[in-house]
């Protein structure tokens, strides 16, 4: 565990980047430092690796005061990424990865199996091991940066702001990319960013840091969402955090209709069967139990839908797997009202109105605060 | 009489080619004083340039210093310290090294400066230590400017060499000197293209140089 214990950061100037900073940051977790430009989160981050040293105050590794090793060494045991890769240009991409166990004392040949492992571990392609940096991309960039950070195998993951200068396209990938490797390598990630969402995505536990430097909240992002702590967190998490407090939720519980389902090649008794008085319009699947469209039942005629005349059912969301915020925005996006579920291989399971997810939106909150009660 | 008729004239006699007046010796002097100046320089601006720029303090003193350095009039340095020590390699090394530091350390100091801070501060957070980050991380993208310094200080020393022969050392600058003195033209144009062509080959030596010492990685669009 990383403890940062009443860490004050005063510059010469008096500037107070950081005011008595106390955080315990769990180990294999990621735990995210958010909040606007000038809150200090980047100076408690470079105070971890001592890149910045502490006014006042301690930071204490596994309880250990981080002073009391030697800089280098300290450095070497926490892989750190930072905004825009930062890569060696005059070094091969292997080369760069290879860093660490390089000033580690690894043998060369170690040290570039061990990055041609990383590369695929990063998701990059080994055939690009000789490139130069120049020559790939933002987003391969900083999966190298990523690469590089983890070569020595440190237990500490220092990451500042490191998905920020990419297009949100490659940073929702890179994102991903991070989870799955969290997931598999279990590391102590400390990341810094001014984006919410992306503290929201990521964190295991997320603080909020407020100009002047000084801890507004520290949460795991639910809570974060449901209780923030103050009008400044709440105006940081911005209007909608109701409804992106519903990624939390899970859409399991929701229950599914089944009748106003039509396989294509239904017959008429079929079709005038499956016609419910609350449903306005069939879902038509296709042979292969795929959802095609919705359609009146009075347009469908026996044997013979006509595809192109079908209603768009829009993006389906996947049963027990999406949350309730994507079962609640396939229905506020369809035309019919109604949200199409589906399963892992895209076939339809069920059909479910906006009414039935406003009453488990309102069961999800009421089971959240019971256990807010609970909890305290 | 074109120029062209004096370097055939000059170059085709056969007298201009042997003994201690010949263009072997005049060349061998010449090139030797210009490598110890190059020399004595770079010892004195690389170092400098490396530590003030990787540290990023004393940029103002340094173009204090080089915009100095740069008034002192090398042929009147020469003179002076002639005077001062007597005859010798010393007097002609002085104005020479003055000449040539200030580019070197200029460019030097700014080339370092010029290195994008990131790849550095991901060095430092990687637990490397000073001296590595500036030989390992900053000197390789900044070689290719520091080359350049080197350059313009190496082409002004070897046109400016020709002083030598002012305080009887030799080297190209005595076909110039006693061309004029004799108002033997022919000898004058020899030694001056004498001395252009060997600006032209050190150009080439400081292109060759940077080819093979400047990553593939740094060199894309330079």
């Amino acid at each position: 565990m990383i403890r940062i214990d009443t860490v004050t950061k005063r510059y010469p100037d008096g500037t107070v980047a950081v005011d008595r900073l106390s955080l315990d940051i769990p180990d294999r977790s990621i735990t995210v430092l958010v909040g606007p430009s000038g809150c200090g989160k980047t100076t408690t981050l470079r105070m971890i690796n001592r890149m910045v040293e502490p006014s006042e105050g301690a930071i204490l590794l596994d309880g250990a005061d981080i002073r009391k090793q030697p800089v280098n060494t300290l450095r070497r045991s926490m892989g750190y990424v930072i905004q825009n890769a930062g890569l060696f240009q005059h070094r091969t991409i292997v080369d760069n990865i290879a860093t660490v166990p390089r000033l580690l004392g690894w043998s060369k040949q170690k040290s570039r199996a061990r990055a041609a492992e990383l590369m695929e571990r990063v998701g990059l392609d080994t055939a690009l091991a000789k490139r130069y940096p120049y020559q790939l991309s933002g987003g391969q960039q900083q999966r190298v940066g990523v690469a590089r950070a983890l070569a020595a195998d440190p237990p500490v993951l220092l990451m500042d702001e490191p998905f920020s200068a990419v297009d949100p396209v490659v940073r929702k990938g890179l994102q991903d990319e991070l989870l799955r490797i969290q997931d598999e390598l279990g590391k102590t990630i400390v990341f810094v960013t001014h984006d919410i969402d992306e503290a929201v995505k990521l964190g295991t536990m997320v603080a909020v840091l407020r100009t002047g430097g000084r801890l507004a909240q520290y949460a795991p992002p639910a809570e974060l969402l449901s209780a923030p702590a103050d009008a400044f967190v709440e105006d940081f998490l911005g209007a909608d955090r109701g409804i992106r407090r519903l990624s939390f939720f899970g859409s399991d519980a929701l229950e599914l209709r089944t009748e106003p389902i039509v396989a294509v090649d239904s017959t008429a008794e079929q079709i005038a069967a499956r016609a419910v008085t609350d449903a306005p319009c069939l879902l038509v699947t296709g042979l292969d139990g795929r959802p095609l469209g919705w359609s009146a039942p009075e347009d469908l005629t026996a044997g013979a839908v006509h595809t192109e005349r079908l209603i768009s059912c829009g993006r389906p969301f996947v049963h027990g797997e999406d949350s309730l915020r994507a079962a609640l925005d396939c229905a506020v996006l369809s035309p019919t009202g109604w949200a199409v579920a589906v399963d892992g291989a895209g076939r339809a399971v069920g059909v479910v109105s906006q009414q039935t997810i406003g009453e488990a939106i309102r069961g999800a909150h009421a089971e959240g605060r019971a256990e807010a009660k609970a909890g305290r | 009489m074109n120029v062209l008729h004096f370097v055939n004239a000059f170059f085709g006699d056969g007298a201009h080619w042997h003994g201690y007046d010949g263009i072997p010796t005049r060349l061998a002097e010449h090139v030797r004083y210009c490598l110890i100046a190059l020399a004595i320089a770079a010892a004195i601006g690389l170092p400098v340039g490396l530590v003030t720029g990787h540290y990023g303090r004393g940029g103002n003193a340094l173009a204090l210093l080089a915009t100095a350095a740069r008034a002192l009039p090398s042929f009147g340095l020469l003179v002076l310290m002639t005077i001062t020590v007597g005859f010798g390699l010393l007097p002609v090394m002085v104005p020479l090294v003055v000449l040539a530091v200030p580019p070197i350390l200029v460019t030097t100091y700014e080339s370092m400066r010029s290195v994008d801070p990131s790849p550095v501060d991901a060095a430092r957070g990687m637990g490397m230590q000073e001296s590595r980050i500036l030989l390992q991380v900053e000197l390789p993208v900044a070689l290719p400017l520091i080359l350049s310094g080197l350059r313009s200080g190496a082409i002004q020393i070897v046109s400016t060499a020709t002083i030598a022969a002012y305080v009887g050392i030799g080297g190209l600058g005595r076909y110039i000197i006693d061309g004029l003195y004799q108002r033997d033209y022919e000898k004058v144009v020899g030694g001056a293209s004498l001395v252009a062509g060997l600006a032209l080959i050190t150009l080439v030596l400081f292109w060759a140089a940077a080819r093979c010492t400047v990553s593939r990685g740094v060199r894309r669009g330079a």
